[in-house]
């Protein structure tokens, strides 16, 4: 096995003759801290890395491949299964790829629903990425009290659309499941109670002796090597760039909304686990002011435009929705789809999430790339660990948020 | 994206005096640019020097059966700018039966990976790039599964795999 050319600035610390000295440690595919299948070879001086070579495609499964035969609504499952720590971010992120392609505007209802669930999902999906940094590196109360508050956003999940885990849970011009009082009543009930934990967790880690020296200085990513790198989401913004989706590109109805993108300079995990800590408060924010104005109104598109399915009352009770739901019943006659291409992403928990769509005439696409964050920041991985030692690698790894799903698709 | 399509006007004004007949086209609100294969290199390093210094993707379609394709593959290069948050694609065609172009790791680090992906699901060559081996297929794997000539269910390759036994180990 050969350890990857560097193309780094940095010179090699090893010379041929001293590398004798040198020994190789394979870190995964099966290791509780990398907490997906992926793998690292390591080569270590006594306890010091000096080198890291990462490997991946253990949990390849050619999702890509099948998107090019799932019709546009059929792959939405598939994209659960890709980042499953936050798989309505997911879902938004493909939708808003197909709608960008086909030209659909979204009713003003459907996107504020959609801007809520994403925001719940970044909630999840950071809780469980600083309660596994906190777990890594000793603090397993840390990551059961994030795990407790993940319960409740899979609760309201359920109450919505009936499924924890993988949700599925946009279409194409719509959701599948409109908010119902009930859900609203938990996402307020959960705006009230989540900022008490918030604050303990911060009060149990922030500060926390043996966790800030475990995390600080460590894995330095550094602005220039962020932007060079492709990083980006928390990761980027820890290193000082100031690049959020949400703000440079507003989709859904971000625009609408008052809050801040939350930035650290420093670059290393401590200020990782910062921004994102950070971030699920200003999640917060959004969503209170989010869940207090969703507007009345249809939440799928119009029968007219023939993408969303209708409803019973209009199937049964006008032309138009009976024929739009016959057509999109019937394979051979669902919606028209440009001989086009687009690419649009969302500012997923993780970082810059979005799908190269192209299409053929037919509701499934000719090819549907997923820009995946993880990979990039995977590829990170050797530049941030050189020089620390081997129990810094699950530090950097968990900071580093990895979900291997995303990255072998 | 931008609706506004002005943005990347200017930019583009300049790369289209600089290298004379590029195609650029505009699909809702994002700006393309078609590139031919032996100027890609200079291409993208101009507009990364001008700017453009987040490369988001690499990617590649594969135009097989496609309605009124002339070329086969097709590389999508997404830029970004931390700056300004402009966009812009450029999209380089390159044909059997040796598709090549020239690896753009020296100007984006990013796309080590992303390049090495495009390698191993299309088998498509980045000249200079440093390490070009398969990314997600195992290093026994001879086929590129995402052209469209491969199928869905695969060619029985797993069968194939040599086993790894406790002996061995």
């Amino acid at each position: 096995m050969s350890i990857a050319p560097d193309h780094d600035t940095r010179v090699r610390p090893a010379a041929t003759r001293e590398e004798d000295y040198l020994w190789t440690l394979n870190f995964g595919p099966q290791h509780p801290a990398t907490h997906t299948t992926l793998r690292l070879v390591l080569k270590l001086e006594g306890e010091r890395v000096v080198d890291a070579m990462p490997e991946m495609g253990y949990l390849h499964s050619g999702f890509e491949k099948i998107g090019e035969h799932l019709t546009f609504n059929q792959y939405v499952t598939v994209t659960d299964r890709m980042n499953y720590i936050s798989p309505m971010a997911n879902n938004v992120a493909w939708h808003h790829a197909v709608e960008t392609l086909l030209g659909i505007d979204l009713t003003p209802r459907c996107k504020v629903i959609r801007t809520i669930v994403a925001e719940l999902a970044r909630i999840s999906d950071h809780l469980l990425c600083n309660g596994a940094v906190g777990l890594d590196t000793g603090a397993f109360t840390f990551f059961l009290y994030g795990f407790y508050q993940r319960e409740v956003i899979y609760d309201i999940f359920e109450t919505l659309c009936g499924a924890r885990f993988t949700n599925s849970y946009t279409r194409v011009g719509g959701v599948s499941h409109d908010f119902t009082p009930l859900v609203i009543e938990k996402i307020r009930t959960f705006l009230r109670t989540f900022p008490k934990t918030l604050n303990d967790m911060e009060r149990l880690l922030t500060r926390n002796r043996i966790f800030v020296d475990r995390t600080k200085g460590v894995g330095v990513l550094t602005k220039e090597q962020a932007i060079n790198g492709g990083a980006t989401g928390p990761v980027a913004r820890a290193s000082g760039v100031t690049r959020d989706l949400r703000k440079d590109e507003p989709y859904l109805a971000y625009s609408d909304y008052d809050f801040q993108i939350c930035c650290a300079a420093a670059g290393d995990c401590y200020a990782r686990y910062l921004v994102r800590m950070q971030e699920m408060r200003e999640s917060l924010k959004i969503l209170s002011q989010a869940i207090e104005n969703i507007p009345a109104g249809e939440v799928n598109v119009g029968a007219d435009q023939r993408v969303a399915r209708p409803t019973k009352e209009q199937v049964y009770s006008t032309i138009e929705g009976t024929i739009s739901h016959f057509e999109l019943s019937m394979s051979n006659r669902s919606f028209e789809v440009p001989y086009e291409e687009s690419y649009a992403a969302i500012e997923a928990p993780n970082g810059e999430l979005g799908f190269y769509v192209v299409g053929d005439g037919d509701d499934t696409a000719y090819r549907a790339r997923c820009r995946p964050p993880s990979v990039l920041h995977f590829s990170l991985f050797p530049q941030l660990i050189r020089g620390h030692t081997l129990s810094d690698v699950v530090a950097v790894l968990g900071s580093l948020n990895i979900i291997a799903a995303e990255l072998d698709r | 994206m931008t609706t506004d399509p002005s943005p990347t006007a200017d930019i583009l004004d300049t790369l289209v005096a600089r290298f004379p007949g590029l195609e650029t086209s505009a699909y809702r609100g994002q700006t393309r640019v078609v590139v031919g294969e032996p100027a890609s290199f200079e291409v993208l390093s101009f507009l990364a020097a001008a700017g453009f210094d987040l490369l988001v993707d690499v990617t590649c379609v594969d135009y097989l059966e496609y309605r009124g394709a002339t070329r086969r593959y097709g590389l999508v290069y997404l830029l970004a700018s931390t700056a300004t948050a402009r966009r812009l694609t450029v999209r380089v065609f390159v044909d059997d039966p040796e598709p090549a172009v020239r690896s753009v790791v020296g100007v984006w680090r990013s796309a080590d990976w992303l390049e090495r992906e495009v390698w191993d699901m299309f088998g498509i060559r980045f000249v200079g790039h440093p390490d070009l081996r398969r990314l997600m297929m195992p290093e026994q794997f001879t086929a590129h599964p995402l052209r469209k000539d491969y199928p869905l269910q695969g060619r029985g390759e797993r069968h194939n795999f040599p086993v790894l036994t406790r002996e061995d180990g």
